[in-house]
């Protein structure tokens, strides 16, 4: 992974709440064997009509969501399914971050081992962000801080191991690897 | 002086900690038993070629192929190739990649194949006081035996592939005391949906579920798994019930259960495995299993649900509320009752198992499903699958006019070739009614095998106990 330090993007907003994964990667996409190619079957029942056109009125279809790196939702985004296929497809198509009051356990834990930041806020931050779609926001790793355009900042909780990863740009694999003494002690022990 | 009151979640976890958690790290935790399947595995297994690192504990480790996998007997024992061609390349990848890492695989046509939260329990791997973990969310039904299982997703397969442990924080203990037993056609799905309708599709963040209570303790080994099958429906990435008496007559005598002189020793530590008195809680919610009626979805999450016979909330202000409902093409204020039905599936990780085979095979012994409407019967593995034939239950779906399916994840998700078409109308006794989830545009309506039956029979959303 590459060191995430800090992002500046405007956002595009979904103000759903409870957005779960087989939204964001619908399941007949996941008879894949790789994680290439889901960006373009991100929220594919969503942002496709049948006939596979795009939906001009879907957020991400509009014009001023390119480029965009972050996502504002309604509270418990990613809930449902355990698929990694979901921040993999986010990912694939552009985002870094997802800004919600809440974030389901699983997509959390999968989203910050591939570098997509989840950011939890209070309730006025969010509904700020929800009534303001294509704000400039800006997200500050080192100091798990939010800055909205008037400059007001509010802080996001961060674990400070998944802050370390982020910021070092290493994965989790290497240092449970570095354990191989006390996992094997365990087994042993077990 | 005696140690503090632990609770069920505490004393599971505290016997898998490897390395503690502290301020800087998650806690190194063991993982008993791994299981993987052809859909969250492929990109683990190529982390692993990338940087060159072996499957620390292949036998820690058991493969099955049930998300894409077809469940037409002619696909899958006949010859016909997978209708799905990605599908068929996923299974052969999971078959080389088994051969490849020394991982034992249940495949397309071994006998023990089956959905894999359906085969854990069946086999007797899954066990009380266990951590098992499986790239699938719905991991949480072997919780029902007193494991601390959960969902990982695919990277941490490869974690558990490479050094059979996981980084994690401790979650915190949520006790739902279910008071009361549950009324005749009533039903363990009707109880884990009305828990879901209490505590909201987040309810259950951040927490670990152990479902306690008479009403648990009531219930059968099978009926306690569609239970902790559904925790993640309520956020909570593991459900737990205590083992008890029910648990160790379940286990005992299946093949990989121990045997002889390990039995005794195992079940001498699963009985120091329930939670002490005074364990203290995060939180308690408290049900009344005696309340619970027949219950049904009617949106797009499993938190909108209500008694069969109640009306559609009205919510006017609520602009997701509404979005739900035209989705489903339902109106405020309306009741669900002889609401059309196209489809019934009667299968899934929560709802195929042999006791819910005979309680949909209940009402329909001797009668007709309604002209018009499909019903897939999906047994939950082969061995379901073998016993209910054993009973001649199968004769009573097919001469009823329904299908009869080989085992398979099937119509709960749209991937296998199983899909419900788009606008219809799906009694389903699987676990999600997420938009499209049984296929673009499906309209699913989440209920227990009895009342999926009742549907079945007249073609429209039905109170089986007015069938009984």
């Amino acid at each position: 992974m590459q060191p995430f330090t800090r992002l500046t993007s405007r956002t595009v907003v979904l103000p759903a709440a409870n957005i779960d994964t087989d939204q964001i990667i619908p399941a007949r996409f996941l008879t894949t064997t790789t994680r290439e190619g889901l960006g373009a079957q991100l929220f594919a029942d969503w942002r496709y009509e049948v006939s596979g056109a795009p939906r001009a009125d879907f957020a991400l279809n509009r014009p001023e969501a390119a480029g965009c790196q972050i996502l504002v939702t309604g509270r418990n985004f990613g809930c449902g399914s355990s698929r990694e296929h979901a921040p993999w497809a986010l990912i694939e198509h552009g985002f870094r971050a997802v800004i919600s009051t809440e974030i389901a356990d699983i997509f959390r834990s999968n989203a910050l081992k591939n570098g997509l930041l989840p950011v939890i806020v209070e309730e006025p931050v969010s509904a700020w962000l929800l009534a303001h779609p294509g704000s400039e926001v800006s997200l500050e790793i080192g100091t798990r801080t939010l800055t909205l355009p008037s400059g007001v900042t509010a802080s996001f909780p961060l674990e400070a191991f998944a802050q370390h990863c982020l910021l070092q740009g290493v994965d989790e694999l290497g240092y449970l690897l570095a354990h191989a003494a006390d996992i094997e002690a365990f087994e042993h022990r077990a | 002086m005696s140690a503090a009151p632990r609770t069920l979640l505490e004393k599971v976890w505290q016997s898998h900690v490897v390395v503690p958690e502290s301020a800087s790290a998650p806690a190194v935790l063991y993982v008993d038993l791994h299981l993987i399947h052809e859909v969250t595995s492929p990109q683990a297994f190529a982390v692993l070629k990338s940087r060159g690192l072996t499957v620390r504990r292949p036998e820690r480790t058991l493969a099955t192929m049930d998300h894409s996998t077809p469940t037409l007997t002619a696909q899958v024992f006949g010859g016909a190739p997978i209708a799905v061609d990605s599908a068929a390349r996923q299974v052969a990848q999971l078959e080389n990649n088994c051969a490849e890492f020394g991982i034992e695989l249940l495949a397309l046509r071994h006998a023990q194949r089956g959905i894999v939260h359906v085969i854990g329990p069946e086999l007797g791997l899954s066990q009380p006081g266990q951590t098992i973990v499986c790239g699938d969310s719905h991991t949480s039904t072997h919780g029902a035996l007193g494991a601390l299982a959960f969902g990982i997703g695919t990277t941490e397969v490869g974690h558990v592939f490479a050094t059979q442990c996981l980084l994690q924080r401790q979650p915190r203990a949520l006790a739902i005391n279910v008071s009361g037993l549950l009324s005749a056609g009533v039903s363990a799905k009707d109880l884990i949906l009305a828990i879901i309708g209490t505590i909201g599709v987040d309810g259950g963040t951040g927490h670990v579920i152990e479902y306690r209570g008479p009403g648990i303790r009531a219930l059968g080994m099978e009926e306690r798994m569609t239970v902790c099958n559904m925790s993640i429906e309520a956020g909570a990435r593991a459900g737990m019930i205590a083992p008890d008496e029910v648990t160790y007559a379940y286990l005992a005598g299946r093949p990989r259960a121990p045997q002889g002189q390990a039995w005794e020793r195992a079940l001498a530590a699963w009985r120091a495995l329930p939670s002490d008195p005074g364990a203290r809680f995060e939180r308690e919610v408290t049900i009344d299993a005696a309340a619970v009626e027949p219950m049904i979805t009617y949106g797009t999450n499993p938190g909108m649900v209500m008694p069969i016979g109640g009306q559609i909330p009205v919510r006017p202000d609520d602009a997701a509320f509404a979005r739900a409902l035209n989705y489903m093409g339902l109106t405020p204020g309306q009741p669900l009752k002889d609401q059309k039905v196209n489809v019934v599936f009667l299968g899934s990780c929560t709802n195929a198992r042999l006791s819910d085979l005979r309680e949909a095979a209940r009402l329909l012994r001797g009668r007709r499903i309604a002209r018009g409407l499909t019903m897939l019967v999906v047994p939950g593995s082969q061995e379901v699958k073998r016993q209910a034939e054993r009973e001649g239950l199968h004769r009573v779906f097919l001469e009823a006019g329904a299908e009869w399916r080989e085992s398979g994840c099937s119509m709960c998700l749209g991937m296998n070739g199983d899909v419900v078409a788009r606008g219809a109308y799906s009694v389903s006794t699987s676990n999600r009614n997420f938009e499209g989830r049984q296929g673009a545009g499906a309209r699913t309506l989440l209920a227990s095998p009895l009342t999926a039956a009742a549907c079945a029979l007249t073609g429209r959303v039905s109170d089986p106990r007015e069938l009984l």
